[in-house]
């Protein structure tokens, strides 16, 4: 019996995970958070630190919010997560700054609006108000990756093509030409809109 | 005392060539999710105009005292909850004084507050260093160019959802994003015409 609900549990976490990553992919899925993300995913590197960031982010004020769950009466809970995620947020954006203050310089006010991103206010909506602080953790873990992964493999795109390079080494031979309209905005929203649709076509999702 | 010339040029430029939703890329969520047809839109767009505006004329202030006060660090904090005040007071106001205004786009408001447009001037005003007046009037460009931005997608979407025979991975917000490109790329027609850091 004790075996069994060890693996019951299992299930539980592993289910969270995948439903995160695949299933309920932010961007892709749902298509949230895409204001920040389109705008910074234009150098591989804007991407992991971008990502990075709303992963944590994420993370902390899910499990705080899960933490303070029977505390939070539900007229206000929406101003405690706002001030909860903004308190992160400002956490982060000094680390940031601290530890590598060119991508800051170049993320610049994108960091501050980690905040306003749907899918942190999102999960502590749906999922951290609800359950135990290590399926929130895990949950929020998830989705932080969702989002990620896709940063980082349109960013590995829309650097290739606007730069010839990946993480700041160049790749592509001195004849390349820059295509620099994929590092502005219509780029980025080709790529998106490419994405969605082959993850679309990939995960059988289809919208009527 | 800033001259009308430059203010006119933050209000093109805002307007314009730095259209906060195509050349910013902010406030995608409800510019995807509202845009599909053109009366929601018009609603969201004109919430949109009047709490970004109004915010902004209320974070200046603040964040001057917060300056003065050696505390800007919590400016996020700090512009999130006069945001969301803000939203909430004007929400109750107009119920109570404008009651036909509060049926045809009160139910927008509450949306706005997670809105990244109306945070996001806030913090461009604090990178830019306006005055007074400056942020008043990008603030009030950068929301109508938004506006702008959402009635047009909307229409397009509305006449597309008619006529177009898509795949079906690509129906919905896929394609939304396909016109956005397309209206981004249009958008870049205007670049140089205006700065928002005008040349004093």
């Amino acid at each position: 019996m004790k075996k069994f609900l060890i693996r019951l549990n299992y299930q539980k976490w592993y289910n969270v995970l995948r439903d995160g990553i695949a299933r309920n992919n932010p961007i892709v899925v749902t298509v949230l958070g895409i204001c920040s993300s389109l705008a910074v995913a234009n150098m591989v590197e804007n991407a992991i630190a971008m990502g990075i960031g709303v992963t944590l982010v994420t993370m902390l004020s899910s499990a705080f919010i899960a933490l303070i769950r029977n505390l939070i009466p539900s007229q206000v809970r929406m101003v405690t997560y706002m001030v909860v995620i903004s308190t992160f947020t400002i956490v982060f954006e000094m680390f940031l700054k601290a530890l590598t203050p060119d991508i800051a310089e170049r993320l610049g006010a994108y960091v501050g609006l980690i905040i306003t991103n749907c899918i942190v206010m999102g999960r502590a909506e749906a999922f951290a108000v609800k359950n135990p602080v290590r399926y929130s953790t895990i949950d929020a873990f998830a989705s932080g990756m969702g989002y990620t992964f896709v940063l980082i493999m349109m960013s590995l795109i829309r650097e290739l093509l606007s730069n010839g390079s990946i993480l700041n080494i160049q790749l592509l031979g001195e004849n390349w030409i820059n295509w620099t309209i994929f590092a502005i905005a219509p780029g980025g929203f080709f790529i998106i809109s490419l994405f969605i649709w082959g993850l679309r076509v990939w995960l059988k999702y289809y919208e009527e | 005392m800033v001259s009308i010339t430059v203010l006119f040029e933050i209000f093109i430029a805002s307007l314009l060539p730095f259209n906060i939703a195509l050349a910013s890329i902010l406030g995608m969520c409800p510019l995807i999710a509202i845009s599909t047809n053109v009366t929601n839109a018009k609603g969201m767009g004109l919430a949109v105009v009047l709490v970004t505006t109004l915010t902004a004329a209320i974070n200046w202030p603040i964040y001057e005292f917060l300056k003065w006060s050696g505390t800007d660090t919590l400016d996020l904090l700090v512009f999130m909850i006069t945001i969301a005040a803000s939203v909430q007071f004007l929400e109750l106001a107009m119920q109570k004084f404008l009651p036909s205004l509060y049926t045809a786009f009160g139910i927008y408001l509450p949306l706005i507050t997670v809105n990244c447009i109306v945070l996001a001037v806030s913090l461009f005003f604090v990178n830019y260093d306006y005055g007074f007046l400056e942020t008043v009037v990008f603030a009030l460009g950068s929301s109508l160019g938004w506006a702008f931005a959402i009635v047009l997608l909307s229409g397009i979407r509305e006449k597309l959802s008619v006529i177009a025979d898509l795949p079906r991975g690509l129906k919905g917000k896929a394609i939304a994003f396909v016109l956005l490109g397309i209206l981004a790329l249009a958008f870049i027609g205007f670049s140089g015409i205006a700065r928002v850091d005008p040349i004093q």
